[in-house]
């Protein structure tokens, strides 16, 4: 076995790495190297240094800056909110009581729509009641901002309330058990025993959460498509409306970009490694 | 082993052999205009059985044109007829725009001023004509007790728009349209309406383009702006949400008597409205001697042959653009399905009756109002001003956002570009 397996690797790492090179690596590269370039189409750039990253932080037509700042609040609210809905909803479906299984999978559906048939019908739902009080979703940032805000409650919280359901269901009962014996209270058991205790599944989702949130695009595209004034833009949107919606403005498009794939990565590396600390063995 | 690395040897290298295309030419044109996509590519088909070339049509979604040209030009597979709206356009698109001075397509051209130059090599050549005006329901206009001879400029249209607002609820009709401001209708009022005051500071200055616009006509900008929002079929605070669609379907429902847009509405129009019911009114925004404004009539379409393309492809590709405008299918089509007014010798009449309006309107004297929203420093700068004309419509912002965004955003946008 171990011998075969050191003849026969190239056919199984191989496919993998080609694809990896072919989809990831080298678009990635190359997507650094034009952040440095003055370009119209990708494969006729010119190198113009350190021009396109001033560009993004000091010229006021940028929007950079509000982006990310709004992306920030944005993610934070959201992975807030998602995670708060995400456990309670968790906390009340492993009671075992009827219809149970019909309750999960309710909330879990949302989750098997994409993003951009999502965003179109809460588009309609929330525009159609906006009307009512003669608003749009365009109307102001803040529209924007609490429409999308639901969009993804209504998406995520569902598929984190899974996670949770996993996590609450592998507590052993011995140690509820005993809590109860001991005479600890509903909400002891589950701040010092239930909480400590999913710690990893808590991981997992305000990951999940932090870099959807910021991320965010295809729901941020259908939601708010309207192209004007009061229009919510997160870090992605802003970012492909810069690459594609402005001549002359490719190049910093593309270094908006690489500065959110630092940004990204950063904040992940941290969130890991602080969540990662809290987790109890068992 | 070896064995398998023969037989993944002879997968790739048939791979390789298939990438290898043929050697003659073939065109591949990315087309601007989606409301006659199916005709383009019913051309394309008849072409390929005249002459054996093969020709690829490709439609970019509305609004998108852009996006997909950057993407599609850089593939090995480009686009080898392409087009760019005009001066600010060719800026972007000069590099991959051939010379067309020498060949046959330009020279069956009736009006050189369809010709974009950069110097002197001539990069694009505009394919079609169109007009864009007050698209007005006569039927209605005579309900509400007015002609369209009552409309003579800003006053009179006033008069009349705000009458019928007056009379809304007894008339069971708007007298506009709603003004929406969603991408698939900003254009309208952003880019079109904004021509009005550009073309009236041209004119009085005597340019034909600039770097620092002034924002003397802004006033009647604002006067035509009032006009449009305050009396339309919904409120201004709704607008950001109102799209292209929504506009079209309240004119085609007989809600609104005007509706500001195009010949390229025909189609959509005819098909609800008869054509007696039907004419082009100009748009008025109140300025002295208006009376003889015409339509404003232009073209942004400019057919550019990618010279980064193969020198087959390039020839292939002028040829179908020769046979295009002088063969009986491609003006016919041209004329009779897309219904396009086109400036070269062997146009057919088209069947499209705006046309005919436009063409009565010169006829009777109107000075047509040119199409300057070609000199446009950017998209950005058309957005800046949508935005500003949205917030102001909702209430959010005040008038003079729009005259910052205008005149400040000109020069900003110019200084960006250069």
């Amino acid at each position: 076995m171990e011998k075969s397996m050191r003849k026969y690797w190239p056919i199984f790492v191989l496919p993998t790495m080609l694809a990896f090179l072919i989809g990831f690596l080298i678009p990635f590269i190359m997507g650094i190297y034009l952040s440095f370039c003055n370009f119209t189409t990708v494969t006729d750039a010119q190198f113009v240094g350190l021009a396109n990253y001033i560009r993004i932080f000091t010229d006021p037509s940028s929007n950079f800056l509000h982006s990310l700042w709004l992306t920030s609040l944005f993610t934070v609210v959201n992975v807030v909110l998602i995670n708060v809905f995400g456990f309670v909803l968790a906390l009340l479906l492993v009671r075992g009581f009827r219809g149970t299984n019909l309750f999960r999978t309710v909330f879990f559906m949302p989750n098997l729509i994409g993003g951009i048939v999502l965003g179109w019908i809460w588009n309609l739902l929330l525009t159609g009641i906006l009307d009512k009080f003669g608003r749009t979703l365009v109307y102001s940032e803040a529209y924007g901002f609490w429409g999308l805000t639901v969009l993804m409650l209504w998406q995520q919280a569902g598929y984190m309330m899974i996670i949770y359901i996993a996590g609450l269901q592998s507590i052993p009962d011995d140690l509820i058990e005993a809590a109860s014996i001991d005479g600890a209270t509903p909400l002891q058991t589950l701040f010092k025993i239930k909480i400590p205790m999913v710690m990893p599944s808590i991981t997992i989702c305000t990951f999940l959460t932090l870099t959807n949130s910021f991320k965010l695009f295809d729901q941020n595209l259908a939601l708010l498509s309207a192209e004007s004034s009061g229009k919510l833009k997160l870090l992605a949107l802003d970012i492909y409306e810069t690459f594609y919606g402005r001549n002359g403005w490719e190049g910093a498009g593309q270094a908006k970009a690489v500065v959110f794939t630092i940004i990204v990565a950063l904040i992940a590396m941290v969130q890991m490694r602080l969540t990662n600390r809290k987790e109890v063995q068992q | 082993m070896k064995k398998f690395t023969s037989l993944i040897l002879a997968l790739v290298l048939s791979l390789a052999s298939v990438a290898c295309a043929e050697e003659t030419g073939s065109i591949y044109y990315l087309n601007f205009k989606p409301e006659v996509a199916e005709a383009w590519e019913a051309l394309a088909a008849a072409y390929t059985a005249e002459t054996g070339v093969p020709m690829t049509v490709i439609t970019a979604a509305s609004g998108t044109y852009e996006d997909t040209l950057k993407s599609e030009i850089a593939k090995t597979e480009a686009p080898t007829l392409f087009q760019v709206n005009g001066p600010i356009g060719l800026k972007t698109w000069k590099d991959y725009c051939y010379d067309m001075s020498g060949s046959a397509f330009y020279d069956e051209l009736t009006n050189d001023a369809f010709a974009l130059k950069n110097g002197d090599a001539v990069l694009g050549i505009a394919y079609l004509t169109e007009t864009y005006g007050l698209i007005t329901n006569t039927a209605l206009l005579e309900k509400a007790g007015y002609s369209v001879a009552d409309i003579t400029n800003f006053e009179t249209l006033k008069a009349v728009a705000e009458d019928i607002t007056a009379r809304k609820d007894e008339l069971g009709f708007s007298a506009f349209t709603s003004a929406g401001m969603d991408s698939s209708s900003d254009w309208r009022f952003k880019t079109h309406l904004a021509n009005m005051p550009i073309y009236y500071e041209y004119l009085a200055d005597g340019i034909t383009s600039t770097d620092a616009i002034k924002g003397t006509y802004l006033d009647n900008y604002k006067a035509i702006w009032d006009l449009y929002i305050n009396n339309a079929t919904c409120e201004p605070t709704t607008l950001a949400a109102k799209t292209g669609s929504d506009a079209e379907a309240e004119f085609q429902l007989e809600e609104a008597v005007f509706f500001q847009n195009g010949d390229w509405e025909y189609g959509a129009i005819s098909e609800y409205i008869p054509d007696e019911n039907l004419t082009m009114l100009p748009i008025y925004i109140g300025v002295e001697g208006e009376e003889n404004q015409g339509l404003c009539t232009g073209t942004e379409n400019f057919l550019c042959v990618n010279s980064q393309a193969s020198e087959a492809d390039i020839q292939a590709t002028l040829d179908f653009l020769y046979w295009l405008v002088t063969s009986e299918t491609g003006t016919t089509t041209l004329a009779d399905t897309m219904g396009f007014d086109i400036p070269f010798k062997a146009a057919k009449e088209s069947t499209n009756y705006f046309k005919k309006v436009a063409a009565e309107s010169v006829a009777a004297g109107k000075t047509p109002v040119t199409w300057n929203f070609t000199t446009m420093p950017s998209e950005t700068w058309k957005n800046g001003v949508g935005a500003a004309l949205t917030d102001y419509a909702q209430g959010t912002g005040e008038w003079d956002a729009v005259v910052t965004a205008f005149v400040d955003g000109w020069a900003a946008e110019i200084a960006a570009a250069n």
